[in-house]
């Protein structure tokens, strides 16, 4: 009775380890919401990234829709490629959708914000955005404003 | 002036004698299998002693961090405006440091001493030196299946730890202090990760779980056969496993932060 007792107290406190990483995956990490089961993937050219990383959340009207998967930089027009895994239910994104680098709250993670144009047709795996909106990079911001300040004092 | 500096030496040769005796022990005791070898039964029962009955005292102290890092972290971010971010302060403290540290700090005062005055106390009645004339192996029979209760068991009373401490942060921050709970468990889902966060804070309280565990069963099997010599082993165990999780805890961190 006694081995019993115990072995089944062994038992339970295995299976309170699995259920604590269960848990920890899909309520503390929200892993569920990370994983798309299927997806497409569509790139687009940024002239600046401004901290967006690989993983970052693709989203449109504030909804998660897919993920960044690859960033690299195109030689050649000397500006920067992200490859996006959008899930595979969002199939109607218009052609002339634009992508925009966003900052979620002041000093937030970086995100990509889609709008979708008005075009009838539809983007396709490995299709371009064209419309691209770069990351705002606050220095630069500052330093419009100092300019224009000086130069309505003249 | 040489007096003092032969011992020194001396002293200086003797930790090193330890190191390399606990070395051969667990090199000795970590594989199961040999003569009157412990089985699987024994494991569960050892889990039993160091695992299941541990798992009060880690869940009522996970639960009070959790609502003290609950409260103070509100204290500090209200400051800022930033009492949304509650949620994943508490998780990744709790997740990354909190969780594997005090628990092994807490398991090496609850079952690290237990096993040291266990296995003190088979050596100085001689049932050690028993299962010897009897042809058993006592590190196969003694020492391997308690080392390997300690290293399986360390991790789920870490995670157990987090997990309470987390739902201990959530009541302090949603139902004392009145943080909207969405932000408290959407801020804490988005900047979580499950690899980076929860997999390598079970790694970290794994490898606690080896250290704690092995400088227990080794101060157990090398006390002092006496009354004395196991109250001292047993005080060691505290006092050296506390310290190693600690130190190796800064290792550990600077090399998971490093990108490694």
């Amino acid at each position: 009775m006694k081995t019993r007792f115990i072995e089944m107290s062994v038992g339970a406190f295995m299976v309170l380890g699995i259920v604590a990483m269960v848990t920890m995956a899909l309520r503390v990490s929200g892993l569920s919401g990370d994983t798309f089961a299927e997806t497409y993937t569509v790139k687009a050219y940024f002239e600046n990234l401004g901290g967006l990383t690989e993983r970052a959340k693709v989203s449109l009207a504030g909804v998660n829709i897919g993920r960044v998967k690859r960033i690299y930089l195109d030689k050649d027009r000397y500006s920067a490629v992200v490859e996006m895994e959008i899930n595979k239910n969002i199939d109607n994104l218009s052609t002339d959708s634009s992508a925009a680098i966003m900052t979620a709250g002041i000093l937030g993670e970086k995100y990509i914000a889609i709008s979708v144009g008005g075009e009838e047709e539809f983007l396709q795996n490995d299709d371009w955005i064209d419309d691209t909106q770069s990351a705002v990079i606050l220095e630069e911001l500052i330093g419009r404003f100092l300019y224009n300040m000086s130069n309505s004092n003249d | 002036m040489l007096k003092q500096l032969q011992e020194l030496g001396h002293k200086g040769t003797l930790v090193i004698e330890a190191m390399g005796r606990a070395a051969i022990l667990l090199l000795n005791s970590i594989m199961w299998g040999g003569p009157g070898s412990a089985g699987f039964k024994d494991l569960v029962k050892q889990i039993y002693s160091v695992g299941v009955q541990s798992l009060i005292i880690i869940v009522v102290a996970g639960f009070f961090v959790g609502m003290v890092l609950g409260l103070q972290g509100y204290s500090i971010l209200v400051d800022f405006g930033s009492e949304a971010a509650l949620g994943v302060m508490v998780s990744l403290t709790l997740l990354r440091e909190l969780g594997p540290v005090v628990t092994a700090l807490l398991f090496a005062g609850r079952a690290g001493s237990a096993l040291t005055a266990e296995i003190g106390l088979m050596k100085a009645t001689e049932q050690l030196s028993a299962m010897e004339m009897m042809g058993v192996d006592p590190l196969k029979r003694v020492v391997t299946p308690r080392l390997w209760a300690g290293i399986i068991s360390m991790p789920i009373l870490a995670i157990l730890f987090s997990l309470v401490g987390i739902w201990g942060g959530a009541f302090v921050a949603i139902d004392l202090v009145g943080i909207d709970d969405g932000a408290y468990w959407g801020n804490m889902q988005a900047a979580v990760e499950y690899y980076d966060d929860v997999i390598k804070g079970v790694f970290k309280s794994l490898v606690f779980g080896v250290v704690v565990t092995w400088i227990a069963v080794y101060q157990g099997y090398s006390a002092v056969p006496t009354s004395e010599g196991i109250s001292k082993a047993t005080t060691q165990t505290v006092v050296i496993s506390s310290l190693a999780v600690l130190g190796l805890d800064f290792v550990l961190t600077a090399m998971m932060l490093g990108g490694l």
